[in-house]
């Protein structure tokens, strides 16, 4: 097996007295497809948000391809590789989906990136998720199918290392939700790590090669799809006793 | 505009400028330009901050202030005879640092806190300078004009002169600022800050530098102002009415592109200069409030904005 590319440790999260994260252990190996599972208010978003650096874990350290990020502004992990979408997508409104990705292009990827056009760069990542055609429309009047694909653009085009898809298809039709597996699972060919938050189980147990199981901000599982479903403690965690 | 075409527009300014000083002889209209100008630069400069990086600054008659106060302050030290260049300079040097450090002080606080503080700080300003007598305190200071008005006809067609150079120069720099990288990342900021933070954008930094820039050119508009009035107290340098101007001039322009402050403030101000000579110069403060109501509610993009729309209808 390869060295991990993310490295998550002991952290912990307080919100004020709540524990929100407790002592979270968690490694992403270099191309590896997890899955991130657990019960409404368990504390996925919270891990994710202190990895992407949206919010500092109080205590552990977070360790990406040999960097210390645990206290790294977002911004910078994003150069480094680390990108993510958002459960509830934020498009830059007042772009183009073109300029939407250039942003990311101009920004995250820039010391990474090929000496190309940004636009031919921004171009070719949109064939990529299908989104060409919309290129020039307005951001803000895409539809959910495709606003959710814009979000996975956009964290395409920082170039990462380690994708953390947040969500990416609550609320899509069932032939949607195969659009998207089918990007990601493109996208994770191409050698990058993902992290897949999910609800959709049907989409977990398909993509993951290993899934995660938090509650209550405690991690109480990991192995294999297989081995989850059979888990009695993942089943009270979702089912009560 | 193109880049040839926009150059070329700004020396055809320039260019009519120069004759205008040539062919008219009324001091008014020089006057009643200067006024236009100025509220040109700071409805540009405001622009910097409020429009392309989405943080609604309310203090603007602090950073006006503070620069024409730079003036005087100068003027009583080094004698009234220094370069109006190193002045202006000078100003918007310290209402830069005022910005960064605002900015630094204030930018972490969203929305509405932020607006607030920026309001609050032209106070402090206000009540530093109501209580500096080495500026004139609360009953304020008298400026001499210098007699050079190098080879203009009078100090105020010089003044006009000066004040129209900066104005292009705001322009220009708004202009390079909205085509470029930098300006593309605060475009994110202002659409949605975490998601341009996740993309890569060092959005606090960013942040500061728009800040500094607005502080600095709403520095530049304020420092020929005592030279302008030859009288400046602290009720009139930090006027409600400069501050109200900063902001309606771009709203109704359209705060997007950099032309929108432009053509905000070449319409408010001529409207008000208009206003004041031929009906009252009280009527003009209602005016930019009439104005404002009816395009917040009828335009919220502005004049850019309704133009862009019908543009996009005939390509269709």
């Amino acid at each position: 097996m390869n060295a991990p590319v993310l490295q998550v440790d002991n952290v912990t999260k307080r919100f004020g007295g709540f524990l929100a994260l407790q002592n979270v252990e968690l490694h992403v190996n270099a191309g590896e497809r997890l899955g991130l599972i657990g019960p409404n208010g368990s504390g996925k978003t919270t891990l994710i948000n202190c990895i992407s650096g949206a919010l500092f874990n109080d205590e552990g350290s977070i360790v990406f391809e040999g960097h210390d990020i645990t206290r790294m502004p977002a911004h910078r992990r994003a150069r480094l590789g680390v990108a993510r979408s958002f459960q509830i997508p934020k498009p830059f409104r007042s772009m183009s989906v073109l300029e939407n990705l250039r942003i990311p292009l101009e920004y995250a990827a820039r010391s990474r990136a090929e000496h190309r056009s940004v636009t031919d760069e921004a171009m070719e990542v949109l064939e990529q998720i299908g989104l060409k055609p919309r290129a020039h429309e307005n951001s803000a009047g895409l539809t959910q199918v495709d606003m959710r694909k814009l979000e996975l653009a956009r964290a395409l085009a920082a170039k990462p290392r380690l994708l953390v898809s947040d969500e990416a298809m609550a609320g899509l039709s069932s032939s949607e939700v195969d659009e998207i597996l089918e990007i990601l699972l493109a996208l994770n060919r191409r050698g990058v790590a993902v992290i897949m938050i999910e609800h959709i189980m049907r989409a977990v147990m398909r993509f993951s090669e290993r899934v995660v199981v938090l509650d209550a901000g405690q991690k109480i599982a990991e192995g294999t799809p297989a081995e989850i479903v059979r888990n009695p403690q993942v089943e009270r965690a979702y089912l009560g006793e | 505009m193109k880049g040839r075409a926009f150059w070329a527009s700004i020396v055809a300014v320039l260019v009519a400028g120069l004759i205008l000083t040539q062919v008219v002889s009324n001091e008014y209209y020089f006057n009643a330009l200067y006024v236009i100008l100025q509220g040109a630069i700071m409805a540009v400069a405001w622009n910097v901050l409020g429009g392309f990086t989405g943080y609604v600054n309310f203090g603007s008659a602090g950073f006006f202030a503070v620069g024409a106060y730079t003036s005087i302050a100068l003027g009583k030290t080094f004698g009234q005879s220094l370069p109006l260049p190193v002045m202006i300079a000078t100003a918007a040097v310290v209402c830069g640092l005022i910005g960064l450090g605002l900015g630094y002080l204030t930018l972490r606080l969203k929305g509405v806190y932020f607006s607030i503080a920026t309001l609050a700080m032209a106070i402090v300003f206000e009540t530093l300078m109501n209580n500096w007598p080495f500026v004139g305190g609360a009953r304020g200071a008298y400026i001499l004009t210098p007699d050079s008005h190098l080879w203009f006809n009078s100090y105020i067609e010089m003044l006009f002169m000066v004040m129209l150079l900066l104005t292009l120069g705001s322009v220009a720099v708004s202009r390079a600022l909205n085509a470029s990288r930098l300006g593309r990342g605060l475009a994110a900021i202002r659409d949605d800050e975490v998601a341009a933070e996740c993309a890569g954008v060092p959005t606090l930094r960013l942040k500061l530098i728009s800040a500094t820039l607005m502080g600095a050119m709403m520095g530049v508009a304020g420092a020929p102002y005592p030279y302008f009035v030859t009288f400046v107290d602290p009720a009139s340098a930090f006027s409600l009415f400069v501050a109200v101007n900063a902001i309606a001039m771009p709203m109704i322009g359209g705060t997007a592109h950099w032309i929108g402050p432009v053509i905000g403030a070449l319409l408010v101000g001529t409207a008000q200069q208009v206003i004041t000579v031929t009906v009252s110069s009280e009527l003009n403060v209602l005016v930019v409030g009439v104005m404002l109501v009816l395009f917040i509610t009828l335009a919220p993009q502005g004049i850019v904005g309704l133009a862009q729309k019908y543009l996009a209808r005939r390509a269709r």
